[in-house]
């Protein structure tokens, strides 16, 4: 055990290392915080489809070469968020369907593009990189650092300013609208955060397994607390910790001796942590009664 | 001075039309019950009120002094909230968002605001109950707390007592005639109880497919007996 302690203290000392641990928590923060508004509007799904939308932008983009494929990944993600979230909750009908659409829809189109026109020669591992998670987050740079620091400071600002109001749309978006708050923009404003986040989250665990990030800390804080304050800080807590766990886990020498995928490592995290969170609140049932 | 008129509304939602001619007026302390068969737009017409929609025709005008979009709601229940984790405080607190403000916590005039209401309506002691957790019609009465934050000039409550066994029913009739009576509160409900509604309300909307009843209800039990 302290063998492996040195080794994670011995691999942090390097600064790709500390910087993968500081990106993947920051958007461990984002997804957590955002999930609980996501689950409970019954949108989980959203992450997933909306991730899968920027896997095709990513494709389109790879193959025009562009320097920074946020450019066209960010505003198309963003758009078709908005879209998808722009009627709230009435929207979910029709919009179940429209996501699934979306969602396929682009997938086979970005893998169809990336085999006709990639420059790359090796398609396989492109493809398979972006959506379970890249190694490329051991090689961010400081930007990517710095992208990550201020998207994660804003959701969080946007968070607390509105929390309130989040809350209200939240749990009951005709209430809200009918006593004079403005839903169509505070829905808009959900839309656009998830989309920035499921866009830059995409770095850390891919477009498949982002779902995971999103709606796992949030169902777990769910089965515990009861009021919604608790629930998003210790969803909060729950993912930055899980995230936190998983990439050092990932650094940690596999017994096969080959390479832990951190994506899947931190998911994998979470799902434990739910488990345990669900046993906890079947405990605090049963003691109830 | 009618506080809410309505005249020559046409309803309707997707290009269907569902009830049209409505013309009435509301004055404040008037107990207006909305009844009618399922489909005669009720509810389209309480979302209109609302202005959540808009009339095909007609028009609505409010009396000054009751803004727009000033106008307590108790709307059904939707499956979301049946397993939303809040509190009962954070669900009444959640009325109070209308005042505006930018600083982005409640204040202590808005908790006192919601602590009377809370004591008001006998719910005090679930201040810090999970909400799901609550019997059907304690959690009718949250909504009515919050619903009473948001506004002290005009409820609109979309059936309440659904889903309320007898005594749930009963209770939350009598509160709802002291929220009117002593308080001067003018409400809008939507029925389908029509013997609660004669004994209760003032005034009589009844939406029908060929034509519509607005009176006192007074008028309303006379024409009946014809």
């Amino acid at each position: 055990m302290s063998e492996a302690l040195q080794q994670i203290g011995h691999l942090l000392s390097f600064p790709f290392a500390m910087r993968a641990l500081i990106v993947g928590i920051l958007i461990a923060l984002c997804a957590s915080l955002l999930g609980v508004t996501l689950v409970l509007k019954r949108m989980s799904f959203i992450g997933d489809g909306l991730s899968h939308v920027a896997f095709g932008a990513l494709a389109i983009a790879m193959v025009m070469q562009l320097t920074n494929e946020l450019l066209l990944v960010l505003p198309v993600t963003i758009l078709v968020a908005i879209l998808l979230l722009r009627n709230g909750r009435n929207a979910k009908i029709k919009g179940d369907a429209t996501l699934a659409l979306l969602a396929v829809g682009s997938l086979a189109l970005g893998y169809l593009i990336i085999n006709l026109f990639g420059s790359g020669g090796n398609v396989a591992g492109d493809v398979c990189t972006t959506l379970f998670g890249s190694t490329s987050i051991l090689t961010l740079e400081n930007t990517d650092v710095w992208i990550c620091g201020i998207m994660a400071a804003l959701v969080l600002l946007i968070y607390v300013l509105f929390y309130r109001q989040i809350f209200a749309v939240t749990f009951d978006e005709d209430f809200a609208a009918a006593t004079g708050i403005n839903t169509r923009a505070y829905n808009l404003l959900i839309a656009t955060v998830t989309a920035i986040v499921i866009v830059i989250a995409m770095n850390l665990v891919g477009s498949l397994l982002i779902s995971a990030l999103v709606i796992f800390p949030a169902l777990a804080a769910m089965r515990v607390f009861k009021n919604f304050k608790a629930v998003i800080l210790c969803s909060a807590v729950v993912g930055v910790a899980a995230a936190f766990l998983g990439i050092l886990l990932s650094f940690m020498p596999s017994p096969t001796g080959k390479a832990v995928p951190m994506g899947a490592t931190i998911v994998a995290v979470n799902l434990g942590v739910f488990v345990i969170f669900a046993l906890i609140g079947l405990l605090k049932k049963f003691t109830n009664k | 001075m009618a506080q809410l008129t309505c005249r020559d509304l046409k309803l309707g939602y997707e290009g269907r039309v569902v009830a049209e001619g409505l013309t009435f007026s509301i004055c404040k302390g008037d107990y207006l019950c909305i009844l009618g068969e399922n489909g005669s737009g009720k509810s389209t017409l309480a979302k209109t009120i609302l202005q959540l929609n808009k009339p095909l025709a007609g028009s609505i005008t409010f009396a000054e002094g009751l803004k727009r979009n000033k106008i307590g709601y108790l709307p059904q229940q939707t499956p979301v909230q049946r397993d939303f984790p809040a509190s009962v405080q954070e669900i009444i607190l959640s009325g109070c968002l209308n005042r505006g403000g930018l600083f982005p916590f409640y204040s202590r005039a808005d908790q006192q605001k919601v602590h009377k209401i809370m004591k008001q309506l006998d719910i005090a002691h679930l201040a810090d109950r999970c909400y799901r957790e609550l019997s059907g019609g304690q959690q009718q009465r949250v909504l009515l707390a919050r619903a009473l934050t948001a506004t002290q000039e005009l409820l609109l409550l979309d059936e309440p007592a659904a889903g309320l066994d007898e005594a749930g029913t009963k209770e939350l009739y009598e509160i709802i005639d002291k929220i009117n009576k002593e308080a001067h509160i003018t409400i809008i409900m939507i029925s389908h109880d029509h013997e609660a509604a004669l004994s209760y309300a003032s005034h009589i909307l009844h939406l029908g497919k060929e034509h519509s009843f607005f009176g006192t209800t007074e008028e309303y039990k006379g024409g009946a007996e014809k």
